[in-house]
């Protein structure tokens, strides 16, 4: 290693850029978009980190990840010390710096970020993680959990799921992930795109946990399949992590005309079974030539890019507040731009037309203004009197949101729900029902990967205490 | 993988097979569904549980051949597996206790019935079966109906088989007869024959309940594809269904809505009988 840097050359280093594909090429395909760091600029941005007392990156981090820590040792060119401190407070590193919204999060709180530009943490974990997969470092197994070998049931293998069964098989917990859906991920790989996290990444984390000894077994649908009740007979503790994936109804007018979506249903039939871009799949997909995508969050920005990739010439994002209250992570916003995205702002659907075979044909759109602040905070969207106008589209996604599934819940009468039918469960996990524990979208409704992760990290911990006490 | 210890041609294009799939088979209930993929990279098909062995751990599926995915499915020789087999999905039948009952099957929906006919007359119920097809190789189970049916009406377009017509003339003498008038009508098969039976029952003020088949993906509520029209309200077929009162289904919708990937999966007929010709 070269001498230490002074503070006052740390602080003159600038906030790395990380290479992406170039826009023209994207159109041409799934390939993902972030080409990650290469070791001399990972090694560069790491040493931007001034090491700082306070640490206020680590208490924006959801799961507090030891981020000057790692960020430390990455500096010094230590990669697998960089890796073992990243994976013991992260089970899925590698997504996480490809997903989670760091801008608002750990790099949001960077002290460096007050004058110039924060750390880029986000890059730093994916380059470390990538690194880690690449060269097949294990994750750490504590043997000295005193409860070890009991039998733990997970539902769902999203992020929560996974994440949970990471930490109760690392304590040496027989653990067995039950999935509905016929593969692994959950949002993860029905939901997110290749072009922002590679499934090639998703497999190499499930195949992690694999090697953990965690038992993954797809096509069980609990609350059909098997019921809250026989788990709860035939494992020692449950953790629930089904996720929030009941898709909202825009309830307008022709939303049943062919070629109008879900976002969950355009994003599973592109992304979990192949449509529009593997040539073997047998799935069906409508292309539009002119695409409206309605919602202004991660999964419309997922959906538009996808039909501009299948190729729409005009893919729009419809959302009725502006770009400011956008809940899309910035970076997305960004790569949609450069992919050819419009943003039609304060712009609200009012109805569906069709082509007089049922076909989507026009989007019939209200223009809005910004009024006072709402229960949300944000501004209220306010319908300007009469200003209408008609948009010609041929496939309209609803990217509005989804809401709690009640599948398994409707099917275990007994556990406690909210309002919104969303799981209860306290600060740890716990349920209303022994030895249940609960956690991820399905307790907050649809929120972060990361949040998900740290509600399975809090709920194996918890059901670890269970599991020891008499 | 799921393996199927039984394929047997019924009539052309219609298989019976039986598949090894413990959990579906103790679990399920009349009116149920599974979610299958014949392998990696296939689509994701609804079939109705005909029947269930949960002591030998198999379920037995009644597969038209209508397309591709279909066609992929029943091509699969006994010893063979299915990739992937989940639920049982969707609300099971209610089955009450009505006396009198039709049941009315057009084509494959003839093999969706019979798991609710038999749960029907397993319940005390005086079943009164009709079934109707293009021409008699497409009339099927009848001896399998016939078992439990106290009578079995068969109709075929051509009139190679049984009365000619359509299932819905029978279905307007028994209601107009005082004697012989069902206290509830079952019908599945063609969106147009549910919606000519339900025409048919509503003056008459007879409960209907038909099972529709729209286009599914996951069976699990999650994708919002299946969305039919009951009572001017959208509901997912798959977690509210797939059997609704005939009387409130907005049939025009449903059938707008299934023609969606025709062209398409046409044209992947084509490219695959071109390829396979090459
Ligand atoms: C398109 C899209 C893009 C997103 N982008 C981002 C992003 O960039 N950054 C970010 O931080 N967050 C993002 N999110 C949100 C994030 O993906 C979710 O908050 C997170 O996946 C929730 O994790 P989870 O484990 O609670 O549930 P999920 O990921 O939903 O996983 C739940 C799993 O449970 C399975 N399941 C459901 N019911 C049952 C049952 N009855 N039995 C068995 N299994 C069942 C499901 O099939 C699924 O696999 C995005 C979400 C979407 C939809
Ligand atoms: C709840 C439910 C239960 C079902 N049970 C059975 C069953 O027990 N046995 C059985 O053989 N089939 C059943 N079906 C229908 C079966 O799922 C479809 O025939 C199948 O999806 C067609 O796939 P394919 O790729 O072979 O045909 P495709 O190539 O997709 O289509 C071939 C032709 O069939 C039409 N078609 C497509 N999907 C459907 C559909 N869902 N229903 C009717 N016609 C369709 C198309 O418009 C096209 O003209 C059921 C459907 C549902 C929703
Ligand atoms: S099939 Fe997806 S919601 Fe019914």
């Amino acid at each position: 290693m070269t001498a230490p840097l002074s503070v006052k050359e740390q602080l003159a280093i600038p906030r790395v850029k990380m290479a992406e594909l170039d826009p023209e090429l994207r159109r041409a395909g799934f390939a993902e978009v972030n080409r990650g760091l290469r070791l001399e600029e990972a090694l560069r941005e790491a040493q931007r980190c001034i090491q700082c007392k306070s640490r206020p990156c680590v208490q924006g981090c959801p799961v507090e990840v030891a981020i000057p820590e790692f960020i430390g040792a990455l500096a010094e060119n230590d990669l697998p010390g960089a890796a073992a401190i990243l994976r013991r407070d992260n089970a899925l590193p590698a997504v996480c710096g490809r997903v989670c919204p760091q801008e608002s999060q750990c790099e949001a709180q960077c002290v460096r970020g007050i004058k110039g530009e924060a750390v880029a943490i986000g890059y730093l974990e994916r380059f470390v993680a990538d690194w880690a997969l690449e060269h097949g470092e294990r994750s750490p197994v504590d043997a000295n959990s005193s409860s070890a070998g009991r039998a733990v049931a997970v539902v769902g293998c999203g992020p929560a799921g996974l994440t949970a069964a990471g930490e109760l098989a690392r304590k040496g917990h027989q653990v067995t992930i039950f999935e509905a859906l016929h593969d692994t991920g959950g949002v993860l790989r029905y939901g997110i795109p290749e072009f922002r996290l590679p499934k090639t990444i998703i497999d190499a984390e499930v195949a992690e946990l694999q090697a953990l000894g965690v038992r993954i077994e797809c096509n069980v649908i609990v609350g059909k399949t098997l019921t809250l009740e026989q788990l709860r007979a035939e494992y020692d503790a449950v953790f629930v992590a089904n996720g929030a994936g009941l898709p909202m109804m825009l309830d307008i007018p022709g939303e049943n005309f062919k070629g109008v979506y879900s976002a969950n249903e355009y994003l599973t039939r592109v992304n979990l079974m192949g449509a529009g871009r593997d040539s073997a799949a047998t799935t069906p997909i409508v292309i539009g030539r002119h695409v409206a995508v309605i919602g202004g969050g991660n999964t419309a920005m997922d959906c538009v890019r996808t039909a501009r990739r299948l190729g729409a010439e005009r893919a729009m994002i419809i959302y009725r507040r502006s770009e400011a209250e956008m809940p899309a992570r910035l970076e997305e916003i960004k790569h949609a731009k450069e992919e050819g995205v419009e943003f039609l702002m304060l712009t609200a659907p009012l109805a569906i037309g069709e082509d007089g075979k049922g076909w989507v044909a026009s989007l019939r759109c209200q223009r809005m203004e910004l009024g006072a602040p709402d229960a949300s905070g944000r501004c209220r969207p306010v319908a300007v009197a009469g200003a209408f106008f008609d948009l010609p589209v041929d496939v309209v996604i609803n990217a509005i949101g989804t809401r709690a599934n009640p599948l398994l819940t409707a099917s275990a009468p007994e556990l406690g729900l909210t309002r919104w039918g969303n799981i209860l469960s306290d600060e740890q996990g716990a349920t209303n029902l022994t030895g249940v524990y609960a956690g991820g979208d399905i307790v907050r409704g649809g929120a972060t990967v990361i949040l998900a992760m740290g509600d399975g990290k809090r709920a194996a911990a918890a059901i670890d205490d269970y599991l020891a006490s008499p | 993988m799921f393996e199927i210890l039984e394929n047997e041609i019924l009539a052309p294009q219609l298989h019976r097979l039986v598949v090894r799939a413990p959990r579906v088979a103790a679990a399920r209930q009349a009116g149920q569904f599974v979610i299958v993929r014949a392998a990696a990279g296939e689509e994701r098909i609804p079939l109705t549980i005909g029947d269930a062995d949960p002591v030998a751990g198999t379920i037995t599926l009644f597969v038209q051949a209508v397309g591709y995915s279909t066609g992929r499915i029943v091509a699969i020789p006994a010893g063979g597996a299915l990739r992937d087999v989940a639920g049982p999905l969707g609300v099971p039948t209610h089955i009450g206790q009505w006396g009198r009952v039709a049941c009315v099957g057009g084509g494959v929906g003839t093999a969706v019935l019979y798991p609710l006919a038999k749960a029907l007359a397993a319940a005390g119920n005086e079943v009164v079966t009709l079934i109707g097809g293009r021409a008699a190789p497409y009339i099927i189970l009848r001896d399998e109906l016939a078992v439990f049916s106290q009578e079995l009406v068969i109709t075929t377009e051509d009139g190679s088989l049984g009365r000619q017509g359509f299932v819905t003339a029978p279905l307007a003498e028994m209601i107009a007869d005082p004697a012989r008038r069902p206290g509830a009508v079952f019908a599945v098969g063609p969106v147009p024959m549910m919606k000519a039976v339900a025409a048919l029952t509503r003056p008459a003020g007879i409960e209907t309940v038909v099972s529709l088949n729209p286009v599914m993906i996951d069976g699990t509520g999650m994708c919002g594809g299946c969305r039919v029209v009951v009572d001017g309200e959208a509901k997912f077929a798959c977690v509210d269904g797939p059997e609704f009162d005939g009387h409130r289904v907005d049939f025009d919708t449903l059938s707008d809505r299934l023609a969606t990937y025709r062209e398409m999966e046409a044209a992947h007929r084509c490219r695959l009988a071109g390829k396979e010709a090459a």
